[in-house]
């Protein structure tokens, strides 16, 4: 309730900032706004800024520490034989206090000193919330007078809100970059903890997988096996069906479009292709799912093969589908970069079309079309969704696309669906696995993105 | 060829009857390279008609089996609202009336409806019928108004799926009565209960205005459509700004180095970054390092911010690009700072192209599932969500778990909130497509 007073009170106050120091402005050369140094509007945002801005940082600091905060305090208040344990029973102490602060029964019998501290996490937590909104309100009204008093004549109010801009400019471009970091070291933490339990070497050279670990540590088989290989060789073939289908027919289409068809045809084509690429994943889920697999098992069986009923050829031509229009737009843009003149060449010493396409486009374009489908390879490792609903769950290490085999994102997917624990080996290898995948698909990008860009480069 | 051509090669076959270029080797490698030729021509048209039928087959997979769920059974029952039940002691408190026994007048209702029913068993397989919401429809009704106590009305129930799978074909009459999920006795009450007008078909609001449910017939998507737009909301929030402004900065400002180029690398790299890698970045990030609520609208529109950043990144660049520098050199030639000029001049001519990138943006994300399943927006989850932090799914996820159960009512179910989905979809890229048209300048 108090968050939100505040963020209120720090609207209103900038607001009424702008327009006091625009008008403080004016007065301050009589009217005369010529003489200023910036224009009005300026000064006001000026005002603005300093209401807002100090006050809105000390907000998200607070927001950030005050949990762990009053949690330290809460603790403190506690007698020592409670305190004074290994981490998780502090945990779980924690967790009792914050429980019976929101009112939630523990189910357990808590010692009264527990309860007491609950109390006063509550107490604190409310005393820190008013405190804050006594101090950002007053922070706000500081800088909002302050910021005024500055205000004069030659006062360079445009060059500072300038450069405030340009840092939030600055800042929103380093999200990209802070993004980057927060997956590498997301990834690189969990699997580090996973490769303390598991020796990493086991993990990607292991030929058996199966991440059921058991309740007790006295149980039978209660390790749990992480050898990723069947995994990789799922994704592996599911990958190269997918590519089997999205390369001939997404080549050829572009070809046919950028080639052969008149600007019209074009226009009437082009909308399938991105289609097709707008549909989302967990349609074509549903559809390799509820019609491509029963469809390919019946064929199978008509001319009496054995299909699996969650086969890897299911899976993988759907995915082909979707990644048809990814293939052909890269391709189309590739081909249409091989200079006129090329094909003109070409052209003139009598060969046909198709002879200029396969013998001149073709290899011109090359490079950019072996980056085109490193990045549609890169796609259908990454895929997720159609593979967790139309490919088995089952690690076999098979080559037979009639059989159910098992891949990557969709392990990722089924170990950390639901609730997890974040000590098990179980749940963690998700992210040795998330690694691995990242590592992929990003020198899989990498090489392809320098590729394309050194292509076009060529012909400029 | 021209005219005055082919007037030459025909006095050259006169004076050079065996020319090389009239020599059948040479026309038979002619015609096999126009043959060639064809054939590659025809390649390329099966390879569009296949993208194109594998487009219909889809689509029409999609419409074909779940058209049906737009409408939903009911069965008409005349219910008496006994007050010895209902409320004994005649005060008509709210409280009282929430505990009536309201199955046991249904279970009245349909013995006085079917008075040739009596053994215990065929009398509890005859309710079956009946959705199992039933007696809360009947709760409702008397709570809105408690005049209808002692009176007989006419109500009508949902059907359970069983009965509007039967109605609607998808389960045979003619299978053996063992492996038919609706028996005999069933579909001769319902046989009876058509006769009179008692059985109708009507449109399915249910799908619309409902949360989720373990009943197919008692289940909606509304529930995932809130969540849907609450997580959008989210999402658009935070990535449009940030988006572009980090695009204004790097198009207009930052100084061509190092740092800047990483940058960009790592911008172009991020965009083809699986989506669920994301989805271990929001849980290992925001679940487990920062504590914020699971299965939140929150959570999954910061995480699928963190996934369209580049694309809105991506567009807006090019739409930057796209302004010519005379604009921005006319800025500054009339005194304005090199922020004004981009401010007050190139970034609203780059607006419209920023915009229909933003909307592509969006439309991913609202298709996106896999990032989503991993900060646990999978849960069962009845309530409409009402705030940004309450637990809630989104409509791809919805899709995701319907197609995971076993129910054959629910593939139908499915099927629909596909179109839905594709609906919205449709509208947006509409929209995207829309503008990019209208506001289209060439310079």
């Amino acid at each position: 309730m108090q968050l939100s007073v505040l963020l209120v009170v720090l609207a209103l106050l900038s607001v009424t900032g702008y327009y006091l120091g625009r008008s403080t402005a004016v007065r301050a050369v009589d009217g005369r706004v010529v003489r200023l140094h910036s224009v009005p509007s300026y000064h006001g945002m000026y005002v603005a800024l300093w209401a807002g801005l100090p006050a809105l940082l000390l907000f998200v600091l607070w927001g950030a520490s005050e949990n762990w905060l009053v949690m330290q305090m809460a603790l403190a208040g506690l007698p020592p034989e409670l305190t004074n344990v290994n981490e998780q029973a502090l945990n779980l102490l924690k967790a009792d206090i914050l429980n019976l602060a929101h009112g939630v029964t523990t189910g357990r019998d808590s010692h009264a000193a527990v309860h007491a501290a609950a109390a006063r996490y509550v107490e604190l937590h409310s005393l820190s919330r008013w405190m804050l909104l006594a101090i950002g309100a007053a922070l706000a009204v500081a800088g909002l007078l302050l910021a005024r008093g500055r205000i004069n004549a030659d006062h360079r109010a445009r060059n500072k809100v300038e450069r405030a801009l340009n840092l939030f400019l600055v800042g929103c471009s380093l999200v990209a970059i802070l993004t980057t970091i927060g997956i590498v070291l997301s990834l690189l933490f969990e699997a580090m903890r996973f490769f303390a339990v598991y020796p990493p070497l086991d993990f990607l050279f292991g030929l058996h997988w199966s991440p059921q670990t058991a309740m007790r540590a006295d149980q039978v088989g209660s390790s749990g096996s992480f050898g990723a290989i069947p995994l990789f060789a799922g994704t592996l073939l599911i990958t190269m069906i997918s590519m089997a289908v999205a390369v001939p027919v997404g080549l050829m289409s572009a070809i046919f479009m950028s080639e052969y068809a008149s600007p019209k045809v074009r226009t009437a084509l082009k909308p399938i292709l991105e289609v097709l690429a707008g549909i989302p994943t967990v349609v074509y889920g549903f559809f390799a799912a509820l019609t491509m697999a029963p469809f390919i098992r019946g064929l199978g069986q008509s001319i009496g093969l054995d299909v699996a009923s969650e086969s890897a050829l299911g899976a993988g031509v759907v995915m082909g589908v979707m990644i048809i229009p990814f293939v052909s737009s890269l391709s189309d843009d590739v081909i249409n970069a091989v200079p006129q003149s090329l094909r003109d060449g070409s052209y003139g010493l009598g060969a046909t079309k198709s002879e200029t396409i396969r013998q001149v486009v073709l290899p011109a374009a090359l490079p950019g079309i072996v980056a085109a489908i490193m990045l549609a390879v890169s796609r259908a490792i990454g895929e997720t969704m159609i593979v967790v609903m139309a490919a088995g769950l089952s690690a076999n290490l098979t080559a037979n696309p009639l059989e159910a085999v098992t891949t990557v994102t969709t392990q990722i997917a089924t170990l950390l669906v639901g609730d997890q624990e974040f000590d098990s080996p179980k749940t963690l290898s998700a992210f040795g696995l998330g690694l691995v995948l990242f590592l992929v698909t990003l020198s899989l990008n990498m090489i392809a993105l320098k590729v394309v860009q050194k292509y076009r480069e060529k012909y400029d | 060829m021209t005219d005055l051509a082919q007037q030459g090669s025909r006095d050259m076959t006169m004076a050079h009857p065996k020319s090389r270029y009239q020599s059948a080797e040479f026309s038979a490698r002619l015609r096999a390279r126009y043959a060639a030729e064809q054939r590659f021509r025809v390649y390329g048209i099966a390879a569009v008609s296949i993208a194109a039928i594998m487009l219909v087959v889809l689509l029409a997979s999609i419409v074909s089996k779940g058209y049906t769920a737009f409408w939903q059974n009911e069965i008409r029952l005349t219910v008496t609202l006994d007050a010895a039940e209902l409320d004994p002691q005649g005060t008509r408190d709210p409280k009282v009336l929430a505990q009536g026994n309201y199955m046991k007048l249904i279970r009245d209702a349909l013995a006085a409806r079917f008075p040739e029913v009596t053994s215990r068993t065929d009398k509890r397989q005859l309710g079956e019928i009946l959705s199992n919401g039933a007696p809360f429809v009947l709760q409702k009704m008397v709570m809105a108004d408690p005049a209808l106590i002692g009176k007989s009305v006419p109500v009508w129930f949902l059907a359970s799926d069983d009965v509007d799978q039967l109605e609607k074909g998808y389960i045979d009459r003619k299978l053996p009565e063992a492996q038919r999920r609706v028996n005999d006795l069933q579909i001769k009450a319902l046989d009876g209960l058509r006769q009179d007008g008692s059985l109708r078909a009507g449109f399915n609001t249910t799908l619309f205005t409902a949360g989720d449910s373990r009943e197919p017939e008692q289940a909606g998507i509304w529930g995932a459509i809130v969540g849907s737009f609450l997580t959008l909301v989210v999402t658009m929030g935070l990535s449009v700004p940030i988006g572009i402004a980090a695009a204004v900065y790097m198009e207009e400002f930052a100084p061509k180095n190092r740092w800047t180029d990483l940058i960009e690398v790592n911008i172009n790299n991020l965009a083809a970054v699986p989506s669920i890698i994301y989805g271990l970045l929001g849980l290992a990030v925001f679940l487990n390092f920062f504590g914020m609520p699971r299965s939140a609208p929150v959570v999954g529109g910061v995480v699928l911010a963190l996934m369209t950043l580049p694309v809105i990144i991506i567009a807006s660049r090019v739409a930057l690009k796209a302004v010519p520098p005379s604009i921005r050199e006319a800025a500054l030639g009339v005194g304005a700072s090199p922020l004004q000029a981009v401010m007050h001049h190139v970034l609203p001519l780059a607006m419209p192209g920023i915009l229909t990138g933003t909307i592509i943006g969006m439309a991913r994300a609202l298709g996106e599932t896999a990032p989503l399943l991993m900060i646990g927006m999978i849960a069962f989850i009845v309530d409409i969500p009402n705030s940004f932090t309450s637990s809630a799914t989104v409509l791809p996820v919805q899709i995701f778990m319907w197609s995971d159960s076993p129910e054959r009512a629910f593939t139908e179910r499915t099927s629909a909130a596909i179109m839905v989905l594709l609906g919205f979809l449709i509208v947006m890229n509409g929209l995207a497509v829309y503008l990019r048209k209208k506001f289209e300048r060439r310079w």
